[in-house]
């Protein structure tokens, strides 16, 4: 286990832990930035193609990251449409991915969530004079702390995910290794009792933050 | 709603600081590599040099020969580090790289359980070996995933007159589509043989019951060539600098320092570049 000390306290493993933690929390920003008003717009306007729209948000829950990451692979390798950007095997790349991983369990959460709160208090929003769209905000408030939870479910896909940002990603050490690729890289030197330690670190981490994210959540409700 | 937007910027804010910081650096190259030089450590001991002396990152993605090829052949490499002759004929046939130089050579190895049920411990005879656990129906780890050892197996499996299918039956014949370290953990787990490069041999931790059975026959020699991108089909390549890794490896400087690795006191790679094996 001195191996799993010494890994810990080097730089390199902090490199790992940061770069984690700021792909998937820039993934879970993007998930947000599109999957919490696309959520809220299907649960509140009714128009020809949203049941579609709503059943394909909760199919792609089911997402195979490994899936996307090929896909992305073809879109971004140089020999495909998006080569001229040259991301593939960058951090970028892997936000990319982690957040169309991650996007539609936001959407499909914050959408069930909204729902049920239009079902309650629509008819008094808009008896305010509120068109259903201008209800949205007042909707993410009342439901804020319900939507934390779609926003830590959309964290919790990301930070765990390693098929999708291993095809894009690369592993590469020190630019695009993150806890689970290393996690993976370990397991197949052989090294288990690290790999697992490591894994043990990564769910330490998840704790932390979703703790964070509720502490912050209940500090808003006051 | 206003704090929530707020604290939503200042987490994006965090986050974008976090990967600029790490993509921030100088000039860098891709180089596509076979897994076992990367999980051997012999990489990490020679790029941190190559890198103090010229300034170019060198961003390795280590995957199987096969896949580190077709990686290349797609553009997105500047230099490949490989261990496949005929995928690498193939390679520069079709007009993708140029100029290979082999860079060093160790070999290949049959493990297995020291339990030993096709009684092949201790040989030297690869194909008779293979033909013995064929015989005994032992079970045979195959990495199935096109990769320089998956490439040799199924040679000397030709050579050896017996291309073992589960369709024929054969249930000891055990396909995983996996990386040598994933060979290695499912033939330590289930007690079976495999061919593995002795460079991930000797530095894999999860051994169990496993040990050398086969090694020193003239078939299992395992070469590593390092191969430029033809600049005519891969105009994007960053050719400049990544004939600065090529030319470092085979340097004086270079090979020394591929004959200086050592994992457990021994030598994994012997450097190669003047006296092609």
């Amino acid at each position: 286990m001195s191996e799993f000390w010494t890994t810990l306290g080097s730089d390199e493993f902090r490199r790992i832990v940061a770069l984690s933690l700021g792909v998937s929390l820039s993934a879970t920003v993007l998930a947000i930035a599109v999957g919490l008003p696309l959520g809220a717009w299907l649960a509140v306007c009714s128009f020809p193609g949203r049941r579609a729209l709503v059943v394909m948000a909760n199919a792609l829950l089911g997402l195979p990251p490994v899936v996307v990451g090929l896909a992305l692979y073809l879109l971004l390798s140089h020999s495909g449409p998006l080569g001229v950007l040259g991301m593939l095997f960058t951090p970028g790349a892997m936000v990319l991915a982690q957040a169309v991983l991650a996007t539609p369990i936001v959407a499909a959460l914050v959408h069930r969530t909204t729902a049920d709160l239009w079902e309650e208090y629509g008819g008094a929003l808009q008896v305010d004079g509120a068109s259903p769209l201008r209800a949205i905000p007042e909707l993410i408030v009342m439901g804020r702390t319900r939507l934390l939870t779609a926003g830590l479910a959309g964290f919790g896909r990301a930070i765990s995910e390693v098929g999708a940002i291993l095809v894009v990603g690369g592993n590469i050490a020190g630019y695009t290794r993150t806890m689970t690729t290393a996690i993976a890289l370990e397991t197949s030197k052989g090294n288990l009792s690290l790999a697992l330690g490591l894994g043990f670190v990564l769910i330490g981490i998840s704790i932390a933050i979703s703790a964070t994210a509720f502490a912050l959540g209940s500090g808003g409700k006051k | 709603m206003k704090t929530f937007t707020r604290r939503l910027g200042l987490a994006a804010g965090l986050a974008l600081l976090a990967l600029s910081s790490a993509a921030a650096n100088a000039q860098s190259i891709v180089l596509a590599s076979t897994t076992s030089v990367q999980d051997s450590g012999l990489l990490n001991h020679l790029l941190p040099a190559f890198t103090a002396s010229t300034g170019i990152q060198v961003r390795v993605v280590a995957q199987g020969t096969g896949q580190a090829l077709a990686t290349a052949a797609r553009g997105d490499a500047d230099l490949v580090l490989v261990h496949d002759p005929e995928a690498e004929a193939k390679f520069i046939r079709e007009g993708h790289g140029t100029d290979p130089r082999q860079i060093a050579w160790n070999d290949f190895i049959i493990v297995g359980p020291s339990s030993d049920p096709a009684k092949v411990v201790g040989t030297h005879d690869a194909l008779a070996a293979l033909k013995a656990i064929a015989a005994a129906k032992a079970p045979f780890v195959s990495r199935g995933d096109k990769s320089g050892t998956d490439a040799l197996e199924k040679r000397l499996w030709r050579a050896a007159g017996r291309q073992p299918s589960l369709a024929e039956g054969d249930q000891w014949y055990r396909d995983i589509g996996g990386g040598m370290g994933a060979a290695l953990n499912a033939a330590a787990g289930m007690n079976a043989y495999t061919l593995s490069d002795r460079g991930t041999w000797l530095s894999f931790g999860n051994k169990q019951s496993l040990k050398i059975a086969v090694e020193g026959d003239k078939g299992l020699l395992n070469r590593y060539d390092v191969i430029l991108m033809d600049p005519k089909k891969h105009p994007e390549a960053k050719h400049d600098a990544a004939l600065k890794l090529r030319d470092w490896l085979i340097s004086d400087v270079g090979q020394s320092a591929i004959g200086a690795y050592r994992v457990h006191g021994e030598v994994l790679f012997n450097p190669s570049a003047r006296a092609p094996k």
